[in-house]
């Protein structure tokens, strides 16, 4: 089992080892298409060069923090809201479909309105982040309420569980798995909004990821583009690897929920 | 409160006075449970059977306090039932144990509701309770780690542990296989007479009624209804396989013909 899944990590790793190779080669020795893409070497230097003059760790920053803030106001947000909106038919009948149709606008469209109302500014950066995350939030959060098996609440109840100790005790454990899946959904909804605004938006209070990128395709600098990109796709990959993977491996050991 | 105290034996004796219950549904109005009405003692071990839909869940939810009857009134040693309450404790069907929980934590679930416990008491008690049901290594076990009849285990040591006068279980050995069965038949009266509980049990297999109550309900449907109440004079502890048993199963089994037979005509 353990060799296999070393075989199967040398394995991918030599595919785009040689990949990158083939490129580099084409690219930088043969000089094929040398107006249009840059050499992994040269990508690498930027990656080097912007890493120790800190510009690139530092939009990293920028980014990160908006990111975070914005998202955990999302789901410490949506949650509750979601659990009123499952609990009482009023909240469901206007937030909750309010929700539903919020959530189908691709959230880079609130990106105009957010500088409308807030300007070229942090609090522009972090309503977006916000509506990326919270509608995902509010309708996975009904859904896991709605889709309790009414055996636990009825178990609940028998041994003198009920109103506010149910909901924290039971209901909200129980809707766990569906909350889940709305903080991973919103965290890549708030992802790619985020990237869009920075791009979309220049901000002099801060320098993004996205605004790192914009910058490159002014300047026409390739290896900028290429390299932003790449540090982007890192760290969408380590979020996965770091934080959501653990999280959904470690519900479906205590679950016992089937797959791999 | 001491610990002696928490783990006392208790009992309350079951008075079910005229109770009637009906449903609208999409199939109209059926009348689950028509008139019923039953004593049973404190430390009495009784047996709901009849066949599917001749209201058994009903009257066990009703005398759980998890839904009303329409009219009638049930009575727990004097006091009407008006909802759940920690004297009176549910296994259902299903072991509705919580995922999220390990298996001393789901045991803990009832006692953490109860006041004057400190948290050391409480899991000294879950500790009790899980050593009576032989599941003192699995403490820390996710329940899906479980077997169907661990998991039972676990639910009736989680019903125990608040210390309920009455334990109501529905079909709770229905979805385990004989073998598993068989064994549990043998636990559930050992610790029936080791906590004095008053039980009352409901399952559509007429044998195993015999085997574990002292009397045994026959109801029948449309409306549902007791028609017969049979009491089992074998001493303890029975076991399934027991010849003896047979001819009180081939007597109810005939009543319950008998009794079907004249509604059908
Ligand atoms: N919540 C409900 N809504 C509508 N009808 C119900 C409801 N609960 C029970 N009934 C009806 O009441 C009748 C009695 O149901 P009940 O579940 O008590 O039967 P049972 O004896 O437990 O049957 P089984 O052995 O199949 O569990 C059935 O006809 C059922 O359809
Ligand atoms: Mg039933």
């Amino acid at each position: 089992m353990k060799k296999d899944k070393v075989l199967r990590v040398l394995f991918s790793v030599s595919v785009f080892a040689v990949l990158l190779l083939l490129w580099e080669f084409c690219v930088g020795y043969l000089g094929l298409l040398k107006h249009s893409l840059p050499a992994p070497s040269s990508v690498a230097a930027y990656l080097w060069n912007s890493t120790l003059d800190l510009t690139l760790p530092g939009a990293i920053l920028v980014t990160m923090k908006r990111l975070i803030v914005g998202y955990f106001i999302g789901i410490f947000a949506g949650i509750p809201l979601g659990m009123f909106c499952a609990r009482f038919n009023i909240f469901n009948d206007t937030l909750g479909v309010l929700a539903l149709g919020l959530q189908a606008l691709p959230s880079v469209c609130w990106v105009p309105l957010a500088i409308i109302w807030f300007g070229q500014s942090e609090s522009a950066m972090l309503f977006v982040v916000v509506m990326g995350t919270i509608w995902s939030m509010i309708l996975a959060t009904i859904h896991g309420v709605k889709t309790i098996p009414p055996i636990y609440l009825r178990a609940a109840s028998t041994m003198g569980s009920k109103g506010l100790h149910t909901w924290i005790h039971v209901i909200l454990p129980a809707s766990f798995p569906s909350v889940l899946s709305g903080m991973k959904q919103g965290w890549a909804f708030a992802w790619r909004s985020l990237m869009a605004a920075e791009i979309y938006v220049t901000i002099l209070t801060g320098f993004g990821l996205g605004q790192l990128l914009h910058y490159g395709r002014e300047l026409l600098d390739m290896n900028q583009v290429i390299g932003v990109m790449f540090t982007v796709i890192l760290i969408g990959l380590l979020v996965d690897k770091a934080l959501f993977s653990p999280l959904e491996a470690r519900l479906r050991k205590k679950w016992g929920i089937e797959g791999d | 409160m001491s610990l002696n105290k928490e783990l006392e034996n208790v009992t309350a004796k079951l008075w079910i006075k005229n109770v009637s219950k009906s449903f609208n549904s999409a199939q109209g109005h059926v009348q689950a449970l028509s008139d019923i009405n039953l004593r049973v003692d404190e430390g009495e071990f009784v047996c709901l059977v009849g066949p599917s839909g001749c209201g058994k869940s009903t009257l066990l939810n009703l005398i759980a306090g998890l839904d009303r009857p329409d009219s009638g009134e049930i009575l727990v040693d004097n006091d009407v039932v008006k909802g759940p309450g920690r004297d009176r404790m549910v296994m259902f069907q299903e072991h509705a144990l919580f995922p999220w929980l390990n298996v001393i934590d789901n045991v803990m679930f009832g006692l953490k509701l109860k006041p004057n416990l400190n948290d050391h008491e409480r899991r000294e008690v879950a500790k009790f309770y899980l050593h009576l049901v032989g599941l003192d290594n699995f403490a820390k076990s996710a329940i899906h780690e479980l077997s169907g009849g661990m998991r039972q285990r676990v639910a009736l040591a989680r019903s125990l542990a608040p210390n309920p006068r009455i334990l109501l279980m529905d079909e709770t050995f229905g979805a385990l296989d004989a073998l598993t069965r068989e064994q549990l038949y043998g636990e559930i009266q050992q610790i029936w007479q080791k906590r004095k509980k008053t039980i009352v049990f409901v399952t559509h297999n007429i044998r195993e009624a015999v085997c574990l109550g002292d009397r045994v309900i026959l109801f029948t449907p449309h409306p549902g209804h007791i028609a017969q109440i049979f009491d089992i004079g074998l001493p303890r502890l029975r076991d399934i396989n027991d010849p003896a048993l047979t001819s009180y199963a081939q007597q109810i089994t005939s009543a319950l013909k008998h009794h079907i037979g004249e509604v059908a005509e």
